[in-house]
């Protein structure tokens, strides 16, 4: 660790902050917009006046909204979201009965994914052109250009209703055993792995084909040293910067399939929670999921520039 | 490309080398643009005609795609439905290239302080993840067309801003460009008649590749329940509503998603053996 990487590391960390509180104003912004009185909203055709202003200023509506941006965002730091305009919860327990469950989900499609498609993208790089290659290219890209749902929907009709191997639904509190895991789990973490592991493949397999369009990879297999060994001990170590950086990135393609996939197998995951507010239209809500939603995705982007920088060694010893 | 080769050579011929796969892409996705325009007056059946007196039947001679799960006319809602998931994603990517294609043209030329802020505020919606920007907006204006196009078309517009821009600066930096600035042209003259025709195949490729995300993210939303609303259904509402139909593998599930699948990996085909390209869904949704 040296000045310039220091420097570079916080001036991203720097831009993440800001880009989060630029994309906590667009959401301030578009959830105040809506069109109408959410007042006149909850409380049907038929309210007083008086009953209207009563909700607008228990709901603090009748403020300015720098104001109640501010106090909003004062809120999401210190981890006092609001109060459901739904059901009456404070979000922040709502979120907090849901939240473990999305993290377990992505937390096994990842410990899936990272190795697969790792696997995937090295081997498919050293048989370059090969049947192989051929093969693993083109059921990427279908995977990554056909919807998520339809992945999903496909997974329950062969696995669940044609094979019957495992079911359809899984249900995150009724698990007792490890087997009872890993069967209720199966499905969704294959559905959402399939997603990212395409993405995460195709990316890991072009960063290290850009190694392996180097001069000295040319040296080396013009010596006459092994395709493999060509791969793994001269490619790959610096390949590894742009693979982490890939792998990274891949995982942020997590929050996009994690809601379809919450969705599909009625999972009780937070996105689920989100999915159904907008339905509702449960502004405090859906604020608080977008804002930990975007807060995922950017972390994850920026774990990913971070590795690019970190293993980067003209910076390292400059 | 000096101007000696541009006058001996009167029009720049490419080679133009089709593939297999391109030209299945191609068949695919031109099948479904002559769907969009002509399906409604092939169809056998309206779009909401209870027909059959089974629900979710399996294909038959009467109902080639079988029924839906009220009955309807499973090919007859799809054909109708290619209006919204073909039509509606093909308006939203024309205006999120032709916006983003129009600030990094002229951010390019301008330069200056007008790129650096255009470019600032652009960055930032990136780093918005796409499906969740959609919700917030559907959520807050609730979810018709316009909202719809709207949404879909400012969040792929930042996308369509760095690649058009990225290239327009290069080709701004070349000398037939300054000479028409030395000439006094005008900023708007030079985006259009200097710059732009240079990189319209890049652009060309970009829109079909941003195409297939928006497609994904329309049918997406409405698999959601918040993208297009009943009566009218695209093919993602078309698999959200027969879901029901999945326990018995009916095809009133299984087509709709199949047409999705089909129309985004014909485009993939496509853009991947147009010439000139390398790589392509590298980038992401």
């Amino acid at each position: 660790m040296n000045a310039v990487m220091a420097r570079l590391i916080g001036a991203r960390v720097a831009v993440c902050v800001l880009s989060l509180l630029i994309v906590s104003g667009l959401v301030f912004i578009a959830t105040s917009l809506l069109p109408g009185d959410v007042t006149q909203e909850i409380l049907g055709q038929s309210a007083t006046p008086e009953a209207v202003e009563g909700l607008r200023r228990a709901l603090n509506l009748d403020r300015p909204a720098p104001v109640r941006y501010l106090e909003w965002l004062g809120g999401l730091l210190t981890g006092d979201p609001g109060i459901s305009l739904v059901n009456r919860l404070p979000v922040a327990e709502m979120i907090a009965s849901r939240l473990p469950n999305s993290l377990l989900l992505a937390g096994m499609a990842a410990a899936f994914c990272v190795p697969a498609a790792l696997f995937l993208g090295i081997t498919s790089a050293i048989w370059r052109g090969s049947a192989y290659d051929r093969v693993v290219n083109t059921a990427t890209v279908t995977t990554v250009s056909v919807p998520e749902f339809l992945v999903a929907t496909l997974a329950v009709l062969i696995f669940a209703v044609h094979l019957r191997w495992l079911p359809a639904m899984s249900y995150a509190s009724k698990i007792e055993s490890v087997g009872q895991l890993l069967r209720s789990f199966a499905l969704p973490v294959a559905t959402l792995s399939c997603v990212v592991m395409a993405q995460m493949t195709r990316m890991t397999r072009a960063a290290l084909l850009t190694v392996l369009d180097t001069p000295y990879i040319e040296m080396a297999v013009l010596k006459g040293a092994r395709p493999m060994r060509v791969v793994l001990l001269h490619a790959l170590p610096n390949a590894v910067g742009p693979i982490a950086n890939a792998v990274a990135f891949s995982l942020s393609y997590l929050v996009g399939g994690a809601i379809i996939v919450e969705i599909i197998f009625s999972y009780p995951g937070i996105a689920r929670l989100m999915v159904d507010a907008v339905a509702t239209r449960d502004m405090p809500l859906v604020q608080a999921c977008a804002m930990i939603f975007s807060a995922a995705y950017l972390v994850l982007v920026l774990v990913a520039d971070l590795c690019a920088i970190l293993s980067n060694p003209r910076l390292r010893y400059r | 490309m000096t101007n000696a080769t541009a006058d001996t050579l009167p029009r720049r011929r490419r080679r133009w080398r089709v593939s297999a796969s391109g030209t299945v892409g191609l068949a695919v996705v031109g099948f479904w643009l002559v769907m969009t325009l002509a399906g409604p007056s092939i169809a056998p059946h309206g779009s909401g005609a209870m027909v059959g007196s089974e629900i979710l039947a399996p294909m038959s001679r009467e109902f080639p795609l079988g029924t839906d799960y009220l009955g309807r006319d499973m090919l007859s809602r799809i054909l109708w439905g290619a209006r919204y998931t073909v039509g509606l994603a093909l308006i939203a990517t024309l205006l999120a290239c032709a916006m983003g294609v129009a600030l990094g043209l002229f951010a390019a030329v301008q330069g200056g302080i007008g790129d650096a802020a255009i470019s600032r505020v652009l960055d930032a919606f990136i780093s918005i993840p796409s499906k969740m920007f959609a919700l917030v907006m559907v959520a807050a204006l609730g979810s018709s067309l316009p909202v719809l196009i709207g949404t879909v078309a400012v969040i792929y517009t930042p996308g369509c801003y760095r690649l058009a821009r990225s290239m327009a600066v290069n080709i701004s930096a070349m000398d037939f460009v300054t000479v028409a600035r030395a000439r006094g042209e005008r900023t708007a003259f030079i985006m259009r008649e200097e710059v732009l025709p240079n990189m319209v195949l890049p652009v060309l490729t970009d829109f079909g590749l941003r195409f297939v995300f928006v497609v994904l993210l329309l049918s997406g939303l409405s698999f959601l329940g918040v993208g297009i609303q009943p009566p009218a259904a695209d093919w993602g509402s078309l698999v959200r509503e027969n879901l029901e139909g999945l326990r018995d593998g009916a095809p009133a599930v299984i087509m709709p998603a199949a047409a999705i699948a089909s129309l985004t990996i014909g485009m993939t085909l496509l853009i991947d053996n147009l010439p000139g390209r390398r790589r392509s869904t590298v980038e992401g949704h």
